[in-house]
């Protein structure tokens, strides 16, 4: 198929009036803008409904409304605007309601600034809401991922009757890239006959809540919530790796970072160093057992985690994966600085020198 | 020059649907004008987009002798649309050569419309960039329904159409000639001429049949692992 030139956060759209969403709530905020931009002129086209709504915490009750009656419905929002849907998020978790959540990330925290970041790993992977709940959390690295990826998420939403988030950060949203309109691979969906949407034919009406006041029915559900998020633990993991077969030092990154970690990778294996890249692609669940595999081979001598995060987010599940088998050593940039080739470059040299 | 020869007027203005690589062209076009030795502004009057503007590249553009003018606020990532009140040096000083980079869509245009009665008394050009991979602006039809709305919007009239169709590092020479061929229907329709094919160095020699000059440039415009 021929090749289109994109910007991020308009394919974003496309992708998902492509996938058959016929429902957007949104409201605008840097550097997601084009996101709800686009959708208001092209979703009426294609007949769904697009309202911008008077907040992020409307936004996504309205996305919860729209779920609840059998729409495909989706919002998207960076960082701060995501910190407001939280409670949004957890009611579609607990209410078992599927939807998609994009998140342009921008560096934070509070308002911050409107360039990228990645500070929202945590918020995305550990839920920003309350109760015991899991969103399955993809994380592109360039325009023909985010459009694919978007596609799917709804199938995945629809599949686990879940919540689906896709994290880019806002260089994403706002690059322009070549892509090509490829097809998604095709799930089986269960039929939505527990939709709000009229009685048809049914004995009573369904009801969509996330409220069981009676203790047991609620520890019921919640075990219910968790054989499904083990099933998506199970089915949905997914994970690239560059270079990783005789690596001897392995940079985990994502999104942005692990572009510019292919960079990297180049110059070091240029100067004799056997570098290699794992990029976890869905960030919750993380690629937790392939991590730990890579981490044990005898050649991997030491791993560099690389974020738009200064504290180190996903390097928890980093550690979590490698359990101690090999040295970690961090290198992050925030508030909008997105770390360099040279910065990566320098910190692997050093994190295999310290290991020698 | 080929940079003089396409830009033969005092101002140039650079317009047209977002994304098809207004600021990369205007920067080019900037540091061109410079090496023919004239006093060069650009302007940065991008007010849709956040990122990739044409004040990243200030101290190249200032070493090459360009004068750079942005928004006036300190911090120049705020999404607040200001304008520079040095955009003025430009459209009052006659002894500069001005380069204006402009947002895209009429949305973006929409910063021209206040300067209007000020541009029109000044020897402008007002291009209107084109990039046949974008999907709202393949068609000849989309392509002169945004050069219309850009026009209305502003008062001012397109003066030549710029051809700078490209796939980011996916270009081929093929791109830029089927960039061509939208641009000449866009030109015969609209009856606005095609100024020049706006190609990376690399290109530019296997293009020389086309009917119009060839602008070579160099990517400026770069992503961090580029």
């Amino acid at each position: 198929m021929e090749k289109e030139l994109w910007k991020g956060n308009e394919a974003i759209a496309e992708a998902a009036i492509r996938a058959g969403c016929n429902c957007f709530f949104g409201y605008p905020i840097t550097p997601q803008s084009e996101v709800p931009e686009y959708m208001s002129v092209h979703l009426p086209q294609a007949g769904g409904v697009f309202v911008q709504s008077e907040s992020e915490v409307a936004a996504i009750n309205m996305v919860y409304g729209a779920a609840g009656a059998g729409m495909r419905a989706m919002t998207s929002s960076s960082s701060p605007g995501i910190s407001l849907k939280q409670e949004g998020i957890t009611y579609l978790a607990g209410a078992e309601l599927p939807a998609v959540i994009i998140n342009c990330m921008r560096g934070g925290p509070g308002l911050g600034t409107i360039q990228p970041g990645q500070g929202d790993y945590y918020q995305a992977t550990r839920g920003g809401g309350n109760g015991d709940y899991r969103t399955v959390v993809l994380a592109p690295s360039n325009v023909q991922e985010t459009v694919d990826f978007v596609q799917e998420a709804f199938d995945i939403a629809d599949l686990y009757r879940n919540p689906v988030m896709v994290v880019c950060d806002g260089l994403i949203g706002q690059m322009m890239e070549p892509i090509e309109w490829r097809p998604i691979p095709k799930r089986a969906l269960p039929a939505k006959d527990w939709a709000a949407n009229g009685r048809r034919g049914r004995e009573s009406h369904n009801i969509i809540t996330s409220i069981f006041l009676d203790a047991e029915e609620c520890s019921d559900h919640n075990d219910h919530l968790t054989a499904k998020y083990a099933e998506m633990e199970e089915k949905e993991v997914r994970w690239e790796e560059v270079q990783c077969e005789d690596a001897e030092i392995v940079i985990t990154a994502y999104g942005t970072p692990a572009r510019i970690a292919l960079t990297a990778l180049e110059t070091l294996r240029s100067e004799g160093i056997k570098a290699g890249l794992f990029r976890p692609i869905t960030l919750w669940p993380f690629p937790e057992k392939a991590l730990h595999a890579l981490a044990g081979k005898p050649h991997v001598k030491a791993i560099l985690d690389v974020e738009m995060s200064t504290t180190g987010q996903m390097l928890d599940d980093v550690r979590l994966a490698v359990e101690g088998q090999r040295p970690i050593s961090y290198l992050g940039r925030a508030g909008g600085v997105m770390p360099t080739v040279e910065e990566m470059i320098e910190s692997a040299r050093k994190a295999l020198k310290e290991v020698k | 020059m080929i940079a003089a020869a396409n830009c033969s007027h005092r101002i140039s203005i650079i317009t047209g649907h977002y994304g098809t690589g207004k600021t990369e062209f205007a920067v080019n076009l900037a540091l061109a004008l410079a090496e023919t030795g004239r006093q060069v502004m650009l302007a940065d009057l991008d007010i849709v987009n956040p990122y990739f503007r044409s004040r990243e590249r200030r101290q190249l553009l200032e070493e090459s002798g360009v004068r750079l003018i942005s928004s006036s606020q300190a911090c120049s990532d705020a999404d607040v649309p200001a304008l520079p009140a040095e955009l003025l040096t430009i459209l009052e000083n006659r002894e500069i050569q001005g380069v204006l980079d402009i947002g895209g869509d009429p949305v973006g245009a929409r910063v021209l419309a206040r300067f209007q009665p000020k541009i029109v008394r000044e020897d402008y050009q007002l291009i209107y960039v084109l990039n046949a991979n974008r999907p709202e602006v393949r068609s000849t039809e989309k392509a002169i329904a945004y050069l219309r709305g850009i026009e209305a919007t502003t008062g001012l009239a397109c003066t030549g159409i710029v051809n700078n169709t490209h796939l980011c590092g996916e270009t081929t020479e093929a791109e830029i000639r089927k960039g061509a061929a939208l641009a000449a229907a866009v030109s015969e329709e609209a009856g606005i001429p095609v100024l020049c094919h706006v190609a990376e160095e690399r290109f530019a020699a296997k293009l020389s049949d086309l009917p119009e000059t060839v602008f070579p440039i160099t990517i400026r415009m770069k992503k961090p692992w580029e």
